[in-house]
């Protein structure tokens, strides 16, 4: 025992047992990854291709190759996404050879008949609910991994890794399961799925500086690009065919990027000169504004919107 | 860099919301459209001045009564480290998620209000450091200015606490005098206290030794998962994948596999599907042995020459976290690491008052936040070390089989 309390540079046999954040992050992620291999029949993982989804399939190679998956990837796709977004799941899941899953919202908005949203940025954030709902039920899934992390809401720092929902898909936050050291309780009764977080810690540097660290590769709208946008409230909005354009609307080509990947509808880009990955971590450093409240037009709705969304079944 | 995961443990009346804030405000970790969000809501307050508290409660019900119900998780980032706080309501209905919280810290901010000293509040969240034996304490004498800063008033709190401390035989306590709504000695040491010769809290918190918190002697690798590909180019391929909870392993390490008590040698170490000559605690990776052996989820790989416990029946330190009571005689789940074994409680020896740490009576039964000294009974081994000795290998969870529910969390006592 003696050997613990000696300090890592003191002991010559410990002298390369170097682990820094990123290496703890990476570690404790795959340890999730590898529980929910463990704990459930018929996992998923949602993909999006968007930075934090990718990031998971990484983590997720590291965690089961040289075997393959024991889930498929899935996507939820709204039909307002990014075709940069859209082309490089496609590319990556097949470049890995993973199964990949797609479900179309417009296809429930068809079958179920259900009412879209108007307006200036009619969104189907909303909808989507019904979709991966449907799909959870189609393919059974018991756990559905996803990217969201803790930093991103204040609603999302309360919620366990393993998350379990109603076969509503409901979050109470009031009857968590407490979670404690690194024993992950995911028994659940039938009809009812697990939610699993595996990125919960990390925050967009963490995301950023592992990208870089491991060259992992993104979609082109990550990086400085000239787009035509609309200005709204102070925010940059990619003029396209689901945003109703008027005729007060100031519309311009500016050089922008993209820090988070969502719907078109409700995902504003950032002006930036940033072209690559080390660019955009200075400006991350430098920036004043949270990721969400930077790009995300659906959350300032209320203080507690993501908290809503949550208990009605939302990621 | 490393991390630093560490607990808050203290009520809102001392400030400990407030300490949260001006950490992540003062170390530039508040964006401005979070800072806004607040602002609004503090316009709604009586007072008008910016609530820090606010960042910290997420859900509505919380911002409502003013309260935390449950544990919050927070981050920030200094040059030197990368913080993750378990922000967990002190109130004694909540002793659950403080042991939640305090589960995976490895370092304790415990407030005490200046004005009161050591109170019963201040001893209880003590006994649940030294119980769930959280490695570092920081004793953080908060709201120093309502005492005129004064040097006296510091150190009979600091006596105080230290005859308490003793014993509980908590280790590496560091004291400091704060006044986290002024921001002194929070981030920058303040001139307020001259005669304070220690550093600021953050600076502490930059600089306290976590890696030799890691036990490298004694060896333990939890099976999670077997990876087979069944490929043709890997037909025979069989890896154990898991973490590295404790220790170090090395290709031709003589290894035990418990429970079964079989011997072999570690045949191929890989990280990333890398072949490395050693691992250590706590990477990610995946063991070969060199025997064919039936090795699965939930089984542990050891080195033959540090040996855990192997038994069916042991005591715990139980904290009760269900709504439904614990009589002995109940049976349950007991879960430790990825072994999941059915079990039963057998007896009730005594209730730990948590204020006093004096030994009660045992109850009939163990209601939500009870911590009870029990006996478990479990229908097959389970492997497992001293808590004391090993965290990572001596904390475990009952779960309710009817309602799938966590409803205890064990320390075992070996």
């Amino acid at each position: 025992m003696a050997i613990n309390n000696l300090k890592n540079e003191d002991n010559p046999a410990l002298q390369n047992l170097r682990f820094d954040y990123l290496d703890h992050l990476e570690s404790e992620s795959i340890h999730i990854f590898r529980e929910v291999a463990g704990q459930f029949e018929r996992p998923a993982l949602l993909f999006s291709g968007g930075k934090d989804s990718i990031v998971l399939v990484h983590l997720a190679l590291k965690a089961f190759r040289p075997g393959k998956f024991p889930f498929p990837l899935l996507h939820i796709d709204t039909g307002h996404n990014f075709q940069e977004a859209l082309d490089f799941r496609d590319e990556f899941a097949s470049s890995i050879g993973e199964k990949l899953i797609v479900r179309k919202v417009a296809d429930t908005i068809k079958e179920k008949k259900l009412t879209e949203l108007k307006g200036k940025f009619a969104s189907r954030n909303a909808l989507q609910t019904f979709t991966l709902l449907d799909t959870i039920e189609e393919f059974k899934f018991d756990a559905c991994i996803g990217g969201a992390r803790r930093d991103e809401e204040k609603a999302r720092a309360k919620e366990r890794i393993f998350s379990v929902r109603d076969e509503f898909g409901q979050w109470d936050p009031k009857l968590q399961r407490p979670e404690l050291w690194n024993t992950y309780n995911g028994r659940i009764h039938k009809g009812e799925n697990v939610r699993v977080f595996p990125i919960s810690n990390w925050t967009e540097l963490d995301i950023w500086n592992y990208i870089s660290r491991n060259n992992i590769e993104l979609p082109s709208i990550y990086f400085a690009h000239e787009r035509e946008v609309l200005e709204y409230e102070g925010q940059l909005v990619a003029t396209s065919e689901f945003v109703q354009i008027d005729e007060s609307d100031k519309v311009s080509v500016k050089k922008v990027r993209y820090r988070t990947v969502g719907d078109m509808t409700c995902t504003a880009a950032v002006a930036s000169n940033a072209a690559n990955v080390e660019d955009i971590i200075k400006e991350i450093i430098a920036t004043k504004t949270s990721e969400r409240g930077e790009t995300r037009i659906d959350d300032k709705v209320s203080e507690a919107a993501m908290e809503d969304r949550k208990k009605g079944g939302y990621f | 860099m490393d991390i630093l995961r560490f607990i808050t443990a203290g009520s809102v009346d001392d400030g400990k919301s407030t300490l949260i804030g001006r950490l992540l405000y003062d170390s530039k970790s508040i964006m401005i459209d979070q800072l806004e969000a607040i602002e609004k809501q503090s316009r709604n307050k009586e007072d008008g001045e910016i609530d820090l508290a606010l960042l910290t409660d997420g859900l509505r019900a919380e911002r409502e009564q003013g309260i935390t119900i449950d544990v919050a998780y927070k981050y920030f980032n200094t040059p030197k480290r990368k913080f993750i706080i378990a922000d967990a309501p002190g109130h004694i209905q909540y002793t659950r998620n403080m042991v939640t919280g305090a589960s995976n810290a490895d370092l304790a901010i415990i407030l005490v209000d200046a004005r009161h000293g050591v109170v019963e509040q201040t001893r209880r969240h003590s006994i649940i450091a030294s119980l769930l034996n959280i490695p570092h304490i920081v004793v953080a004498i908060n709201k120093m200015d309502l005492v005129n800063n004064s040097e006296d008033v510091y150190n009979n709190i600091v006596i105080d606490y230290a005859k308490a401390a003793a014993t509980l035989g908590l280790k590496n306590i560091k004291y400091i005098p704060i006044s986290a709504i002024n921001g002194d000695n929070i981030v920058e040491k303040s001139e307020r206290f001259p005669w304070y010769e220690g550093n600021s809290l953050l600076d502490i918190l930059e600089t306290v030794e976590v890696s030799s918190d890691i036990n490298y002697t004694d060896a333990r690798f939890p099976v999670q998962y077997v990876i087979r590909p069944q490929s043709e180019e890997l037909h025979d391929y069989r890896g154990y994948a898991g973490k590295i909870i404790s220790g170090i392993y090395k290709i031709g390490d003589k290894v035990t596999i418990q429970p079964s008590g079989l011997e072999t040698t570690i045949s191929n170490i890989e990280i990333e599907g890398r072949q490395v000559e050693q691992a250590f605690a706590p990477q990610s990776v995946v063991l070969h042995i060199k025997d064919d052996m039936d090795l699965s989820r939930g089984d542990l790989i050891v080195h033959t020459d540090a040996q855990p416990n192997v038994a069916n029946e042991f005591e715990v330190l139980l904290c009760w976290m269900g709504n439904k009571p614990l009589e002995a005689g109940n049976k349950y789940l007991f879960q430790i690491n990825s072994r999941v074994v059915k079990a039963v409680v057998k007896e009730i020896a005594y209730k730990l008052n948590v204020n006093s740490l004096e030994k009660e009576d045992a109850p009939e039964k163990a209601v939500l936040n009870d911590i009870v000294k029990a006996t478990i009974k479990t229908a097959s081994p389970i492997v497992f070390d001293s808590y004391k000795k090993l965290r990572v290998n001596g904390g475990a969870i009952l779960i309710d089989e009817t309602s799938n529910v966590t409803v205890g969390a064990c320390m075992i006592q070996a």
